[in-house]
Formats: C-alpha cells, structure tokens, sequence
C-alpha cells in the first residue's frame, strides 16, 4: 500500500510539472499583455517597459520558468511586495496580494460548499437510489427514476436563482447566501450556505440516484448474489453485504472525480450564489492576464483532483481484495 | 424402481412420502417477446440418499425447474404452478421467509461457475460460514471453525490458513470444492448440483465427481445432479430424467437409459458424444436443427421437427399428439415399444461402438 501512495504521489508531482509547463506556455500564447492592463489608460512606453522589467516578463519565457519553479519550492525575497515563503507562487499582477495567501483565504469557501454538498448529495443520492433499487419496478421507484431524470437535466443557474428567488427574496426562510466563517459563527456559516448545498446538492443527487440504481440492479443480478440467497442469507443480507459491496466501485470512480472537480473550484454555483470561492478566482485570473494566481488556481485545483484520484485508487484496495493484491 | 414411480401430467397428487415431489410443475417467465414457457408440466420424486441425474441440451428448462425448488427465481417475471413437496412441505406457495430456512439447510446448491458464484469480496471462510451461523446459530468464532473442518473435509490443504484467502486466490478445482464445502455446511438433505464439473478440466472433474459421491455416502443427502454430459451422469447418478423443452421426455434408472435407451432425443444424446473406443474417424452425428423456441413450442410432440424417427409412428400423429411419459420406466415417444427396442440395437448401438 505504501509504495503504491508512493508511486502514485511520484506520478501526480510528474503531472503537475507538466501542466505548469502547459499552462505557462498558455499564458505566453494569449493575445493580452499583462502589464498593459496595469498600467491603465495613462500608459507610455516607458511605463510600460518598466512594468514588464518589474513583473520578469521582459527575461526569455524558459528563465521566467525556472524562477517561478525555483520560488515555488525554495521562497523568495527578491519580490518588491515584500517576502514570499514557498510555497511562492509570487504575487498577483492585479490585486498585488500573494497568491499563497489569496489561496488559502478563498479555500475554506470552497471547501465549505464542496464538502456540506458532498454530503448532502451522497446521502440523498445513494439513499433514494439504494430504495429505487430495493424497490424495483414499483411507483415508488418509478417515481424516484422520473424525478432523478427530470432533475439532473436542469442546470445550477435554473435552480440556483429559482430557489434563491422563492426561498430568500420572497418567502424569506434562508438568509442571502454568504460565506461566514465557522470558527467565528457556525450558525451563520450554515444558514448562509444551505441553498447553494441545496441547490449543488440536488443536481448531483440525482446522478447518483440513477447510478446507485443502476449499479445495484446489475450487482443484484450477478451469481454470486444468487449464491447468498441460495443459502439461506435474507433479502436485506445480501442486499447490503453483498450487492452493495459491489456497486461501490462506479460509484467511488465518479465521487472521486466529483469532488476533485469541485475542491477545483465550482464556477458556476460560486457565480450563480455571489460565493468568493477557488472559481471565481479561477475566473478572475484568466480575465486579468493575472499569470501567478492563475498557476496558482491551476495547480492548486489538479493537485486535488490527483488527490482525489489517488484517494480514490486507494479506497478500491479496501472494496476490492482482488485490487489489492494485484 | 422406487423413486419415478408417478405418470407425469396425470391428475396423481404428490407422494408426501417421498423426500422431494414435483408434480404437474409450470414456470414461465414474462418476457417482451412473449411468456416462455421454460418448463412445462414436470413431475419427478426423490428419495433420500438417491442421486437424481438431470440431462439436457441449454434452455431444456434443467437449471429453472431446481432454482424454482429452492424459490429462487425472479418473482416479478416468472408465474409457478404445480406443487413441488419437500418433506410434505409445498414450496411454491411457501413464503419468503420459511424458504430463506430452508436454503442453504435442507436444500444446498452448488453452481456451475465457481468464480463468478463465490463472492469476491468475501473470504472463503466467511462466506461457508455465513449460513453456518444463520441455521445453526453458531458464533462467529464457532462458524469459522466450522468452516475451516468443511474445507478440510473437501480436501483443501491447510485449511486453517486457506479459510483466510479470498476465492481468486483459489484454482479452479479449490474454488468448486470451497463451495461443495459452503453448500454442505449445514448437512443439507438435498444438494442440487448445477453443472458443478462444467466449467472444470477433465482431471479436476473428476476429483469433484469422486468428493461429491463420498460425502454423499457421508452425509446421506439426496442429490439432483444436473448436467448435458451424459459421461458424468453414468458416473454419479442412480436414476436419471431427461429433459427436453421444458418437459421429461425419458426417464428410468442409469443402467435402463444408458444402456437401453428408448426415445429419439436420448438416442440423438448418444449419438452426439465422443467416446474413447469409437473410430477416431467416424463423424459425430449432431442432432439435426436447433432446440425448439420456448414462446412458441411445436404441437404434439415436442421433438418432432427434429426427429429422424417420425414415419415410422404414421399418420400425423406425432405433430398433433403429444406423447405422455409413463410410470417408472418410460419414454414419451409415440413408437412402439417393439419399435424402441429394435430400432437401438440396429440402428442405434451399432454406431455408438464402431471400431477402426
């Protein structure tokens, strides 16, 4: 298990340097010029020229590589903002913060809606998919089917603003939603994010439901499940140990890259609900030519997608005794 | 013969004396295409200690009248009538839950395919010893130990250290043997085997055929042993039935069928299997066309658009008339038994043992 954390760790650093390399020949590629869209209407060439001598755009593309790869991992002091620990990813063209630190002030955001959606999505998906399943061909599994299928065709900014509209502004049973930090107020960190954990929540719940279904109806039908009911072990038994040991397997596979996914960042339900989360700063990078936060919200959201993957590798050792000592 | 002694199809009430009664049995399944009648008007008895073999082509309805005994097949398709009688005890009306008691007790069952039959996600071990503490109400201290004399029992070395492993860890022959051992765990008093050599190499099968009939003489469980080899079944069975398109179309005991058989298909059944002392070049003589479509049977005689035989019954009495299958031993062919018997030994038998 050990060498394989190991190896797989290796793999993921390997990643990671090849997408930085990617990224920073990307940003290169783009028709915008960073330090022209700092240095504002009043820009002369002089300034200009300054600009891009400040920031290191002026040194060859492969120099400017190997300085950003040498502060990310040794710090730096060579910056006119002031010091920048590693890991230094430098400071952002736009808001002149360190983008470390712009990192770590927009994670707890994102990992708050993330994880309370995660939750609520499993929980809900899994559960009305397991009685679907349980209850195959009956009203109450045609109506959950029906309605996972009606709900996962409809998007985050229909549901989003729709339930924002009747649950805040009409009825006035949610607060608006708002990032509050838990350790100073848990009550207002969950009531400010309880509709986008709805409104996320439901969306991927029904995925799930389709695919616990699915994947429960097919395990139900495999011999070795027939096999337990021949011996005598009850209907629930084999439902639970033996059917279900089974259908963990997809459903970990497209949890893993779910929550890679929105630890990355959710664009649109930060967008759609006003929260400052890894999405927006995402977004924000790209728009401002803002090449260190954008290395940084790059990086930082494929590192917990890798994450995910190699948590997700390693949960099937535990599901799967085949896995493991292959 | 002691154990087929009812006419099959007749109005004859169930033997509550004898161990396993099937009579009049009907399953089909509801399918788009239409109902599938997969077995249609089966009656057999079994009696403890004997071993039932059960020979058919794929689809001859073998493995669905034995999951309908143990109420294991899909109750939202599949419509059962008839009575199947264990012990006096009617199964197809009985519910869930007695059934759940009596599976894997009274009645065990034993798969084809060993891998995919046996859980990967469970240990060996765990997985003999699961209906161990569900009927027997042991410990899971007790279960285990339990399991672990089972594998010793089927011949598994180091059974103490082999419990722990988890069944792709095992070869294929350990694998079938693990699970005679889950299947006799709680002394059934009928095994009903699936194909349990079918997806075994011929050495292995053998040493499978070997441990089933010694623990049958241990156990004294009764046995229904299906299968489509004919070679196996001389070798485990006492009686046997066989089956074709849902119904029993010969039965009698092995030396009766095999050595005297009396209906087409069985000839056909013969006729089709390679044997050690035969012409290496002689050719195999298939039975012509395919088997019959379950939606839609033949009339009459279920066999006749593939019988070889049909003139000389005369008239059309095979296409319209479906032969009945007679007390004890008995065939359900519309030829004279005068015509069975000459038509074996000279047309039949002197091709089954052509020499070079």
């Amino acid at each position: 298990m050990l060498r394989f954390l190991v190896r797989r760790s290796l793999g993921a650093v390997v990643i990671l340097f090849l997408l930085s390399i990617v990224t920073f020949l990307l940003f290169f590629g783009m028709p915008r010029d960073p330090a022209l869209l700092m240095c504002g209407k009043t820009c002369t060439p002089a300034n200009l020229e300054n600009l891009h001598r400040v920031l290191g755009l002026d040194k060859p593309i492969p120099e400017q590589y190997w300085i950003f790869l040498k502060n990310l991992v040794m710090g730096s002091d060579d910056f006119a903002q002031g010091p920048c620990p590693a890991p230094c990813f430098g400071y952002s063209y736009h808001s002149n913060e360190q983008v470390w630190g712009t990192l770590m002030d927009r994670l707890p955001t994102t990992l708050s809606l993330t994880l309370g959606g995660a939750v609520c999505f499993l929980i809900i998906g899994l559960g009305t998919g397991l009685i679907a399943a349980w209850k195959r061909g009956t009203l109450v599994d045609k109506t959950f089917t029906a309605g996972a299928m009606v709900i996962s065709s409809m998007q985050i900014y229909f549901l989003g603003p729709l339930a924002l509209a009747i649950l805040v502004y009409q009825t006035h049973v949610f607060d608006k939603p708002a990032y509050n930090e838990f350790t100073e107020n848990p009550a207002a960190w969950f009531g400010g994010l309880i509709i986008p954990w709805v409104v996320l929540s439901t969306i991927f719940a029904s995925q799930y439901t389709r695919m616990a279904r699915s994947s429960m109806i097919e395990q139900l039908q495999e011999e070795h499940v027939r096999t337990a009911r021949a011996k005598g072990m009850s209907r629930r038994y084999v439902f639970f140990r033996y059917a279900w040991r089974g259908s963990l397997i997809p459903i970990v596979t497209i949890f893993g890259i779910d929550l890679g996914s929105l630890l990355g960042g959710a664009i649109i339900t930060e967008y759609t609900f006003g929260l400052p989360g890894l999405g927006r700063l995402a977004v924000e990078s790209v728009f401002f030519s803002d090449l260190p936060l954008l290395l940084g919200v790059m990086l930082f959201s494929a590192t917990m997608i890798l994450l995910c993957n190699i948590v997700v590798d390693a949960a099937y050792a535990f599901i799967d005794p085949r896995v493991r000592l292959a | 013969m002691t154990t087929l002694t009812k006419e099959a199809g007749a109005p004859v009430p169930a033997d509550a004396d004898a161990f396993l009664s099937v009579r009049d049995l009907h399953v089909s399944f509801k399918t788009e295409d239409g109902i599938v009648r997969a077995v249609d008007g089966l009656s057999f008895d079994l009696e403890r200690g004997r071993t039932l073999g059960i020979v058919g082509e794929s689809g001859s309805g073998k493995s669905v009248t034995n999951l309908t005994i143990l109420g294991l097949h899909n109750p939202m398709f599949t419509t059962v009538e008839g009575e199947i009688l264990l012990e006096g005890q009617e199964l197809t009306t009985a519910r869930e839950s007695e059934l759940e008691k009596l599976r894997g007790n009274k009645v065990a069952m034993i798969f084809q395919d060993p891998l995919t039959a046996l859980s990967p996600y469970y240990t060996v071990g765990r997985q003999i010893a699961e209906p161990y503490m569900k009927h027997m109400g042991a410990s899971k201290k007790a279960a285990w130990e339990r399991a672990v004399e089972m594998l010793g029992k089927v011949g598994i070395p180091n059974p103490k250290q082999r419990a722990k492993d988890y069944p792709h860890q095992f070869s294929g022959g350990m694998r079938q043997r693990a699970m005679i051992a889950m299947a006799l765990v709680c002394d059934p008093d009928l095994l009903i085997a699936d194909e349990p050599t079918t997806a075994l190499d011929v050495t292995v099968q053998a040493q499978i055929l070997d441990l089933l009939k010694d623990l049958q003489q241990e156990f004294g469980s009764a046995i229904i042993f299906i299968t489509h080899d004919l070679g196996v079944i001389a070798d485990m069975a006492d009686d046997i039935m066989v089956m074709y398109a849902g119904g029993a179309v010969e039965r009698g005991t092995v030396n009766e069928v095999l050595r005297a058989p009396q209906h087409p298909y069985t000839w056909g059944l013969l006729n089709s299997m390679p044997r050690l002392d035969s012409d290496p070049n002689a050719p195999l003589a298939p039975i012509p066309g395919t088997p019959p479509s379950l939606l839609n049977p033949p009339s009459g005689c279920r066999f006749h658009p593939r019988c070889t035989f049909q003139d000389r019954v005369g008239g059309t009495r095979c296409v319209t008339e479906a032969p009945s299958l007679g007390p004890d031993r008995s065939s359900a062919c519309h030829l004279t038994a005068e015509q069975k018997r000459t038509i074996f030994l000279e047309e039949i038998k002197p091709r089954l043992h052509q020499r070079p």
